[in-house]
């Protein structure tokens, strides 16, 4: 008898009226959790394969930035996709860190770690990063022996997403030989528009840097000289953006003091 | 069976909801440059649509009026986000070229108006008969718009040259404004027409008649 009087407290809730106020938090309650489980369910048992695809188009669009380049595409196919070397670069001492495999290297973890990264005042920060690694990869190719290209993974904050981008330099370590951007989340037909082909192509050629001295930059109009890119319109955020981190990645926080040792034929 | 076959059948044309409640525009216009884009976001909103119609319907007699918008808007919104990671996980390259589109289902007023108009008020197998109808529907119009389109303005169906291109040595000069935005407005215009003129029951009464002052005669 005891039941008749007590049914179990869920059909007791929802027995009640569908304008009753413990009903209308609780269904929103369980609508939320059981949304979120699934979503938070999927997110995280989908996130190796998506991880793995992201790298994957990471380095095709490398190989085709690299297969595109004069003369670079040869070198790569007569010698193999091998013939883009990995180093990694002390960001501190301007050297290679030869004892390190760059097979084992994580750069994320490096930046994320205190030990091994490098905090950034505001002055220095012009890619708005915070914390600097201290160690980074590069990638080099190599004609008979001599240095023909470098290539400069790079990263920054955009306007409202990180930009990371791999920027090749030419044997001369001035000149923009390609300007990739592989990863942004700029607002889309505006400053996503840094990620199109079109506007990437116009980087070749251009001087990034000149006695020392970075010079490259992004302009509103009117590209004039070999060291100005036209901005997109619409988009002068992700501009300066772009601009701000190819000057602290070239610059004397980023891989500048390597870049100098590398020109005076010290490694 | 027959009523549940028109349940199916009746918004691919009849009730479409692009031709003629001009619903989900937006996405409409924007992933129909070519076939590929317009049929995975067709497939990802059928599927969208036809799983929250069927939770909804589930648990529509415990859904307080007060909140039901936005117990759907969650429930839509939850979906979009895991049909957006299996599109991500499984087929990369596509959900970068649908980009923000896929998340945008979340918005495409044909989930919530099916939801809202049809599953709260039936039970689970009408409602995801229905949604899978809708759904049909809009990809019937996708499909046709981004065959116009990717036929005309790349010279391919599908990927699959059609018309030889003058840069390859053919005779068909592609037609750029085919592949952009403006081109699916006079392209769905040209459409909703076309259905009207052969189905006049669908044509809309005049909701005002303008005003005409009378004419002062001279004398």
């Amino acid at each position: 008898m005891a039941e008749a009087h007590r049914p179990n407290p869920w059909r007791q809730f929802l027995d009640r009226p569908n304008t009753d106020r413990t009903k209308t938090v609780g269904i929103a309650l369980l609508v939320a959790v059981v949304c979120g489980l699934s979503v938070s369910i999927a997110a995280v048992a989908l996130r190796p394969l998506i991880a793995a695809n992201v790298v994957a188009e990471r380095q095709a669009l490398m190989s085709a930035m690299l297969a595109g380049l004069p003369g670079i595409g040869e070198i790569l196919e007569e010698a193999g996709a091998d013939a883009a070397e990995i180093a990694i670069v002390d960001l501190g001492s301007g050297t290679l860190a030869d004892t390190i495999d760059p097979a084992d290297f994580d750069q994320a973890a490096i930046a994320a770690d205190p030990a091994t990264s490098t905090a950034l005042d505001r002055a220095e920060d012009l890619a708005g990063i915070g914390r600097r690694e201290n160690l980074a990869q590069v990638y080099m190719v190599r004609r008979d022996g001599e240095l023909a290209l470098v290539v400069l993974p790079i990263y920054g904050n955009g306007y409202q997403s990180t930009i990371r981008a791999y920027l090749a330099l030419e044997a001369d370590l001035q000149t923009v030989a390609a300007f990739t951007v592989y990863e942004q989340g700029e607002t889309p037909g505006l400053g996503a528009r840094i990620a199109e082909p079109a506007w990437q192509a116009q980087w070749a050629g251009k001087t990034a840097s000149r006695d020392g001295e970075v010079v490259i930059e992004v302009v509103r109009d009117g590209a004039e000289g070999p060291h100005e890119v036209d901005g997109i319109s619409g988009a002068s955020v992700t501009g300066y953006a772009v601009t701000d981190m190819i000057h602290f990645w070239l610059g004397p926080m980023g891989f500048g003091p390597w870049l100098d040792r590398l020109r005076q034929g010290e490694l | 069976m027959l009523k549940s076959l028109q349940v199916i059948t009746d918004p691919l044309l009849d009730k479409n909801p692009v031709s003629v409640h001009i619903l989900g525009i937006c996405s409409a216009l924007a992933v129909t440059t070519s076939v590929a884009t317009a049929l995975t976001l067709s497939l990802a909103l059928i599927v969208v649509l036809t799983v929250a119609a069927g939770l909804i319907s589930l648990i529509r007699h415990h859904i307080p009026t007060s909140i039901r918008l936005i117990v759907q808007i969650t429930i839509i919104a939850s979906l979009v986000i895991v049909a957006d990671q299996l599109l991500q996980a499984f087929a990369y390259e596509m959900s970068q070229r649908l980009s923000v589109f896929v998340s945008l289902i979340a918005t495409n007023c044909i989930v919530l108006g099916r939801t809202e108009a049809f599953a709260l008020h039936n039970r689970p197998m009408p409602s995801m008969l229905d949604a899978l109808g809708n759904g049909a529907g809009y990809a019937l119009v996708l499909l046709v718009v981004a065959s116009i389109r990717e036929l005309f303005g790349a010279g391919t169906l599908l990927g699959y040259g059609v018309l030889p291109l003058v840069a390859d040595g053919g005779w068909y000069q592609p037609m750029r404004l085919m592949l952009l935005a403006p081109s699916a407005f006079i392209i769905l215009g040209l459409l909703v027409w076309a259905v009207r003129s052969l189905r006049p029951v669908q044509q809309e009464t005049r909701e005002f008649v303008p005003y005409e002052p009378e004419r002062q005669v001279q004398p």
